[in-house]
């Protein structure tokens, strides 16, 4: 093992081992996995079986019921008003959804009385259900058949499709799949601030340690620097594939449950435009309206398929490293020149404003990936990690892929050149606030 | 004797000043160097130099004959002025560690490693972190990291600072031991006590220009006086009569009435042996020595003879 191999490993192990990295490696996947499963179960967390019992005056739902779902049941039994009020508490319904019989003709509402307030959902549910029914009841009262209207109205998606000079398709812009490209940006974004202080920190820490002199007499300062760059990425590395197998391993059981009640959903679906076919317009509405919901879910998953996965990973791995290997010698530059952190604050801004620039292009390109913006920001070294990692999923002609990369290589040499140059010199100097001017010429020392 | 090390003619600027104008340096092989000089005078630029953490503008160094290059860092030992070590991190692991940077393999490094930790008696430290342990511990963690590789070249930066004087004595003993077994050293100080005890030859550095060197032996010659002290018995003016032609008195005291003790200048041209003749016969002599000056004497006298301006270098001293 080379001097810079020793220098890697010891930057490496001291880390991986501390408490702090240990923590947050079982935290991290913990509040992933907890914040994930949160999204899936809160519509569900509406848990607890609605026993609704109606007391329909008007007929319009005794005779159209509304269906139940998995946790709203609807009872229909003889009783007045009066009565099931009074009763109220001696039975086991939850609430009374009262429709009043002149519902229709007059303005007046139904009511829903309760023992304890209803979810949003439930309350929800019998809105739209009442809605629908009350749309039918008028329609039929009008002599048009419902099923007329239900098959008339289809939801229209329109997809669009890139063509090349040569009128052939080039690939399909969705809206669903870009989400991926802004989260691998942010990801990196992250990842570079974060791991990018550790490693002007620990320059820092050498520095008013005083080791660092014993250190630069076995190897040379750029070995120490870039040895302690790529420790720390690695590190970095570690954390996230342990994140991600974490990750994984705890919102496993949830997420496929969900994925599997999805799938169920298509299906269904599925049946039931074969049912249209086949028996005109006599499908059962419901059963299709039910379906039509999972179609957005569905969707997502269609979008994901025409999405290059392969070159979304390769080129994350490159903006992934390119950028922080960009970043972190700058941010150690910027330790080797301070005595301490709060001298940090004026060399910080220079180095946070593209990288924050980066991040807050992001937003725009997402909604005009072919913009001079999105063009130049994937080029520039600074900031193409985060914007062409936005821009990927809408599209980008590989010329473009490689002249960023291209560029971001000879970026990240040339901040690590001149991080070295100011590296070598700031930390060996001590008890002198540093000033732009004096950064200035520590680059122009020889050796 | 072969020099270990030659510096020849070394240059270096930063931005406004010059902190080392043409200084050239010879170190004999297995001897103890003493690299002088007041703050700022450049000495760490020239140990920094040496260490081959920075390079020089102009001039070449030359270790066993052949030019610097990086191998040489693993025959040097470097204990830098300002020195640490990483806090949070187990002793027996840093050492190990520092070791190997030096090139090392792991298990030498450990095998030694024990050796030294039970000379020192420091059995227990292995997995204690630095942080854990006084500031004299860790300085002698300090030292063994800086030989443990059996260098070569030692080249020791105020050395002694920091340490209580038992340690001090522990170092000062192994610098010697290690000098006896091959080493050469260099040792930058402002101690010239340690100095006239420990050096073979040192070179006096100021404002960035070498302005003595050679052995000490001969540079405390070479700033003789003709300065004698003398204690006897006898009359005080009867002694100063016999000495006004050939020898001035610069001071004088007394122990009693008898005795007499007297600080004499002896003129150019005249042999102390005929001073003494002239002597004899007005007073009893207890003691007759010449004074040779010390370190301290030299270096300041040298120093502020100079009389150039300069500017102050960022770099500690």
């Amino acid at each position: 093992m080379g001097k810079i191999g020793i220098i890697i490993w010891r930057e490496y192990i001291t880390r991986v081992r501390n408490k702090t990295f240990i923590i947050m490696s079982i935290l991290g996947p913990i509040l992933v996995a907890g914040f994930i499963t949160l999204m899936v179960w809160l519509p569900n967390a509406d848990k607890s079986e609605q026993k609704i019992m109606v007391i329909d005056e008007s007929y319009a739902i005794r005779l159209n019921k509304i269906p139940d779902n998995k946790l709203i049941k609807f009872y229909y039994p003889e009783s007045t008003l009066e009565e099931a009020r009074a009763n109220f508490y001696k039975t086991d319904f939850t609430s009374i959804l009262y429709i009043p019989y002149d519902v229709f003709t007059k303005t007046q509402s139904p009511v829903m009385f309760c023992k304890k307030t209803p979810g949003f959902s439930t309350e929800n549910y019998i809105r739209t259900q009442l809605e629908k029914k009350f749309f039918e009841w008028r329609l039929t009262a009008n002599k048009i058949d419902p099923l007329i209207i239900k098959n008339s109205r289809k939801p229209v998606s329109v997809v669009t499709k890139k063509l090349n000079e040569k009128g052939v398709e080039i690939e399909t812009r969705n809206e669903n799949a870009m989400w991926i490209g802004f989260a691998c940006g942010v990801m990196i974004f992250m990842f570079v601030l974060l791991y990018g202080m550790q490693v002007m920190r620990s320059v820092m820490e050498e520095k008013t340690s005083r080791i660092v002199e014993v250190i630069v007499s076995s190897v040379k300062p750029f070995q120490l620097m870039l040895g302690k760059i790529i420790g720390v990425a690695l590190v970095g590395v570690t954390q996230f594939i342990l994140w991600v197998i974490l990750s994984t391993a705890l919102t496993g059981a949830s997420s496929s449950f969900f994925l599997k009640s999805i799938a169920a959903d298509v299906e269904v679906m599925d049946e039931q435009q074969e049912q249209v076919y086949k028996q005109g317009s006599n499908a059962n509405f419901s059963e299709f309206k039910k379906a039509n919901n999972s179609m957005e879910a569905m969707n997502v998953f269609k979008d994901l398929q025409t999405i290059n996965f392969t070159q979304i990973a390769i080129c994350f791995l490159f903006y992934f490293i390119g950028g922080y290997l960009l970043y972190s010698a700058l941010f150690a530059a910027i330790g080797s020149a301070v005595d301490a952190e709060a001298d940090t604050q004026q060399f910080m801004m220079p180095v946070m404003l593209p990288l924050m620039a980066g991040y807050i292009m992001s937003a725009g390109i997402m909604q005009d990936p072919e913009s001079n913006i999105a063009f130049w920001g994937s080029m520039i070294p600074f900031t193409s990690p985060i914007v062409m990692m936005v821009r990927l999923p809408f599209g980008v002609p590989m010329w473009e892929i490689v002249v960023s990369l291209l560029l971001l290589v000879v970026g990240f040499l040339f901040t690590t050149w001149l991080a070295g140059k100011i590296y070598r010199t700031g930390i060996l100097m001590y008890g002198k606030k540093t000033s732009w001017k004096e950064l200035g010429k520590w680059i122009f020392y020889k050796g | 004797m072969s020099s270990l090390l030659s510096v020849q003619n070394i240059v270096k600027r930063y931005a406004k000043h010059v902190a080392l104008d043409n200084v050239s340096i010879e170190v004999p092989e297995k001897t103890i160097f003493g690299l002088l000089g007041p703050n700022g005078a450049g000495k760490t630029s020239l140990i920094r130099i040496i260490n081959q953490i920075t390079g020089p503008d102009e001039g070449k160094i030359l270790i066993g004959g052949e030019p610097l290059k990086p191998e040489h860092t693993a025959i040097i030992g470097y204990l830098p002025e300002e020195r640490g070590l990483y806090r949070k991190m187990k002793v027996g692991e840093q050492c190990v560690y520092l070791a190997r940077l030096k090139g090392l393999s792991k298990k030498d490094a450990e095998v030694k490693l024990k050796a030294w930790f039970e000379k020192f008696e420091m059995g227990g430290w292995w997995n204690k972190k630095i942080e854990e342990l006084s500031k004299g511990m860790q300085q002698k963690v300090q030292f063994i990291v800086t030989v443990l590789h059996e260098p070569k070249l030692l080249i020791l930066d105020e050395p002694f600072s920091g340490f209580d004087p038992i340690n001090a004595n522990l170092i000062k003993n192994e610098i010697l031991e290690l000098r006896k077994n091959g080493a050469t050293v260099i040792f930058s100080t402002h101690n010239m006590g340690s100095v006239e005890e420990l050096c073979d030859n040192i070179a006096l550095l100021h404002k960035s220009k070498k302005i003595l060197d050679g052995s000490v032996k001969e540079i405390r010659k070479q700033f003789r006086t003709n300065t004698y002290t003398v204690s006897f018995k006898g009359n005080m003016i009867g002694f100063t009569n016999a000495l006004w032609t050939g020898a001035e008195l610069i001071e004088h005291s007394s122990e009693d009435k008898e005795t007499h003790f007297a600080k004499i200048k002896i003129r150019e041209k005249v042999a102390p042996n005929a001073l003494l003749q002239a002597l004899l016969p007005v007073a009893e002599i207890i003691s007759f020595n010449e004074v040779i000056p010390s370190m301290n004497d030299i270096f300041i006298q040298s120093v502020q003879g100079e009389q150039a301006l300069g500017t102050k270098s960022n770099y500690t001293e």
